[in-house]
């Protein structure tokens, strides 16, 4: 079985700043696979690179078993491959079941004239894309904000909307950086909750993560970068056994 | 709730059509009903360039170029070429439109000042071809445009026609074509608005990267909002002509374009009917202002800096926020 997403002696160079330097791991479907270290180690980097964001200096990213080389990100998004950011990236000129219904942007087929003189077809697939948003704004836990505009919400609330985003994407992967860098401790522990229903829904998921009882919590696998290096990989129990990482991180 | 951005929608659209066809009730001067029409058709044209930098966050400001082609073209092939003003409207706006696609795919990949300075040039561009070209253009002399056609009936200011049963004088039949035509031109604008090409548009605006991530292609999005913006200035154009009956270069001027993008600006960005409101201002301000004699640009530079100094997000949504704000307080002091 190939794995879903390959990385394959990735580096990235900014000038003289080695960010992210001959990185190599897998994902299999349907893992939860985190990505920590601390900050300025390439977390968000590594998730640039992998989602096209950035081009590699030297290296290749695979998605299934695709070379993912020139690809731009909605290209990437075409494949599969989805993603939220630390920086949040909600369209605030609108509201927010717009910006999930955004994410249906690939699934509605839609051409100029049945748009202009909005023509049965397209009615039906916006009714459809709709009902489709609320259901997933209802499963992030965000129902409540329907036709509410997006500069109204709150910051948990924007968090959760832009995974609900990423979701109506049907992705097969999707990446989550930081999700819950700001959220209270009662806020995190539904967002742990959420992290597994996705993966229960067979989306494997990629993460970038400070808060280590969430990461240790659900993930299959996990990766240690240090300064751009990968300094420890594999199951949450052996990344806490690892003298470097206790070390370097968890300040042993 | 789920209509609600729709009933917004339809509202705009029914307050619009009121507006228009009541206002005959209240105007009877042929002055006023040529102001009203050349109102309504530059309007038109202001709807199409909100698409592009209201709802899109791209920037043209060049687009009197695309109307004064629109307006040439028309002109040209109806005076010179014996061609009805239809078959020259349409084929005039596939010529813009594809002139349009053509410059702005290289020039969309640019941002912010670098894209205002790249309009810029093409607005000029076409202006000075239009000075330049004497012989086909008549150059700043301007040249004459045949009557509006359709099928060999003609839409004159100076005719007499009757609707219905009624004699309506040429101004007035002018206005209410003018009228109908810029109430399709929002019907259109607010169809592509809120529809997935139209969300796709304003998540360029929003952000870029998000729109990407879900796999908007944003370079091509952007140029289709430009290309539709280049069309619906090249179809208001077109007509426009017709209506003066008479063009000279000024319509492709770059005073005209930065007159179109302050009539987005100050009506509100993003707002179809705010954009109208925006062009109905700038138009009858001077008129208004004319006893100022020379006071008058004075009087028109202070309104417009106090206006975007006070309502900074433009006339209608400054207005509605503030009624909305109203209404929820009042709820709120109700519950």
């Amino acid at each position: 079985m190939t794995a879903l997403v390959e990385i394959n002696n990735l580096s990235k160079a900014f000038g003289g700043v080695h960010a992210v330097e001959d990185v190599s791991f897998s994902v299999d479907a349907g893992q939860v696979y985190s990505v920590i270290g601390p900050n300025g180690a390439g977390k968000t980097t590594l998730f640039n690179l992998i989602t096209g964001l950035y081009t590699p200096t030297s290296g290749e990213v695979k998605l299934n078993g695709e070379s993912t080389a020139r690809l731009q990100p909605n290209q990437l998004a075409e494949r599969g491959m989805c993603r939220t950011f630390q920086q949040m990236q909600i369209c605030m000129n609108m509201t927010a079941i717009e910006n999930v219904m955004l994410g249906r942007h690939l699934t509605l087929k839609s051409n100029l004239f049945t748009t202009l003189f909005r023509l049965p077809a397209l009615t039906r697939g916006e009714k459809a894309a709709r009902e489709k948003a609320a259901e997933l704004m209802e499963f992030v836990g965000c129902g409540e904000y329907l036709d509410t505009d997006a500069s109204a919400m709150s910051y948990g609330a924007l968090k959760r909307l832009e995974i609900a985003r990423a979701l109506a994407a049907e992705p097969k992967v999707v990446l989550l950086d930081e999700p819950a860098a700001g959220l209270n401790a009662v806020e995190t522990a539904a967002l742990e909750e959420l992290i597994r229903k996705i993966a229960e829904q067979g989306i494997t998921v990629m993460l970038v993560e400070h808060d280590m009882k969430l990461v240790m919590g659900i993930s299959d696998r996990l990766l240690v970068l240090n300064y751009g290096r990968v300094l420890a990989e594999g199951t949450p129990e052996q990344i806490r056994a690892n003298p470097d990482v206790i070390a370097a991180y968890l300040g042993g | 709730m789920m209509a609600s951005f729709s009933q917004f929608r339809l509202k705009g659209l029914v307050f619009l059509a009121i507006v228009i066809f009541a206002l005959p009730l209240f105007i009877t001067n042929p002055f006023h009903y040529g102001l009203a029409t050349q109102i309504a058709l530059i309007a038109g044209a202001v709807v199409g360039l909100n698409l592009l930098v209201g709802f899109a966050g791209q920037i043209s400001l060049g687009h009197a170029g695309f109307f004064g082609m629109g307006a040439y073209f028309s002109a040209l092939m109806t005076s010179n070429y014996g061609w009805s003003a239809i078959p020259a409207l349409v084929v005039g706006a596939v010529g813009v439109a594809i002139i349009a696609w053509a410059v702005g795919r290289p020039i969309l990949r640019l941002k912010g000042h670098y894209l205002s300075m790249a309009t810029l040039a093409v607005g000029f561009i076409i202006a000075i071809i239009l000075n330049n070209e004497r012989e086909i253009t008549g150059g700043p002399d301007g040249m004459p445009v045949p009557p509006f056609d359709v099928f060999g009936w003609e839409l004159s200011p100076f005719g007499q026609y009757s609707l219905f049963g009624m004699e309506i004088s040429g101004d007035l039949a002018w206005y209410l074509f003018a009228g109908v035509v810029l109430l399709v031109a929002v019907w259109l604008a607010q169809n592509l608005i809120d529809s997935p090409i139209g969300r796709a548009l304003r998540s360029v605006h929003g952000s870029e990267v998000a729109a990407s991530v879900v796999g908007v292609n944003t370079a091509k999005y952007k140029s289709l909002v430009f290309v539709i913006s280049a069309v619906y200035a090249s179809v208001m154009g077109a007509l426009y002509g017709h209506f003066q009956g008479f063009i000279t270069p000024s319509v492709a001027s770059f005073d005209f374009s930065i007159l179109l993008i302050t009539m987005v600006v100050l009506g509100g960005m993003g707002s179809t009917i705010g954009v109208i409101i925006g062009a109905v201002v700038l138009e009858v301000l001077p008129q208004v202002l004319a006893d100022f004699q020379e006071m008058e640009m004075v009087m028109f530079g202070l309104i417009l800096m106090l206006t975007m100094i006070f309502m900074p997000k433009g006339l209608l949504p400054t207005l509605t926020g503030y009624l909305n704000k109203r209404r929820a307080r009042s709820a709120g002091g109700d519950a």
